[in-house]
């Protein structure tokens, strides 16, 4: 099953579930506290995927490592490599 | 662990580090990276080969590469060049076919990928017997120099895209410097069809599909292409169209 397959199942067994909820498809009768939960759950999961988004994506903007010491020593190498180059008769 | 008595000691162990470098206008920068990869390899024992996949560069990368094989010896460092430039996929394609390791090293030539790494890349593999092996710069002490917020926040932003996506099981899936025994590397390289960076995510997510083990050694990347702005709205876009068709057909 394709990733695109698998959302699709994924939304339609949770759309199903809700509009089974929502709108008393079964004739369940819930209680109709039931139904006042489940009515507002799709955009409020929404709400709070895009909050968790933006939360995971800020936190790992703030933590991705600059890596100073890497272009550092990339600079002494350059210099050491281009020296040992050129005694081993390289023409740049 | 046994101590080195020198730089050149051999292990003799049977495994054999084919490292593929494709360049365009590397002129300046390869005769750095090889002398990192003959550093590091060196220093480690492991037996190495370098093979050099030029696309007919206009500032004679190629014949830089023939001083290298003049220096370190014809068996070290191995030409195949292309008549021009052809992209990445058929780049490995090409390389592989005379490489004479079993495991094979793919890696950016313009050295934002340190060969410092290398020895950690195949402790990892051999650790874990993993078919392929990433490096992360999202991970661990893995990270980037010389990219300012704007930058950061695309990288960030699409990699989580892409992990909520295609739920990968890897964390960096556009890095390019990553360890493959060659069996796995043709198996891939033959079955994906993207390009650029989306080329790159789809070697992973068929390797996943293959049920292909998959190693992480953080990295740092050195983005030494001060002031040019590689990220504009036609790389975003091709991105979110390879993603949508990973996402569509995976």
């Amino acid at each position: 099953m394709t990733k695109l397959l698998e959302w699709v199942f994924g939304v339609s067994v949770i759309g199903a579930a809700w509009a089974l909820m929502t709108f008393d498809l079964l004739n369940l009768r819930l209680p109709v506290a039931y139904k006042e939960v489940a009515w507002p759950m799709p955009v409020y999961l929404l709400v709070v995927f895009g909050c968790y988004s933006l939360a995971t994506v800020g936190y790992r903007v703030a933590t991705f490592n600059d890596c100073e010491e890497a272009s550092k020593e990339l600079q002494d190498q350059i210099k050491e490599a281009k020296e040992d180059l050129r005694k081993k008769g390289l023409k740049m | 662990m046994a101590s080195r008595k020198g730089s050149q000691q051999s292990r003799g162990d049977g495994d054999k580090y084919s490292v593929l470098l494709p360049t365009y206008n590397e002129r300046e920068n390869l005769p750095l990276i090889v002398w990192l990869l003959v550093k590091y390899f060196g220093e480690s024992g492991y037996e190495y080969e370098i093979i050099v996949i030029d696309d007919g560069s206009p500032d004679g990368t190629l014949e830089v590469a023939e001083q290298l094989q003049k220096i370190y010896g014809e068996d070290k460092i191995l030409l195949r060049p292309r008549a021009k430039k052809l992209g990445l996929g058929t780049a490995y394609i090409h390389g592989i076919k005379h490489a004479r390791g079993n495991y094979v090293f793919i890696m950016d030539a313009d050295l934002s990928h340190h060969p410092k790494f290398i020895p950690e890349f195949i402790k990892k593999q051999r650790e874990g017997g993993y078919d392929l092996v990433s490096g992360t710069r999202y991970r661990g002490d893995g990270g980037v120099y010389g990219w300012d917020l704007r930058r950061k926040l695309i990288s960030r932003g699409a990699n989580y895209v892409t992990q909520v996506l295609l739920r990968p099981g890897a964390s960096d899936l556009t890095g390019s410097f990553r360890l493959y025994k060659k069996e796995v590397l043709e198996s891939l390289v033959e079955r994906c069809v993207s390009k650029g960076y989306v080329f790159q995510m789809e070697m992973i997510v068929r390797a996943r599909q293959l049920n292909y083990t998959i190693g992480e050694v953080p990295i740092s990347f050195v983005d030494r292409v001060y002031g040019e702005s590689k990220l504009g709205g036609n790389e975003i876009v091709s991105f979110l169209k390879g993603l949508l068709t990973l996402f569509a057909t995976t």
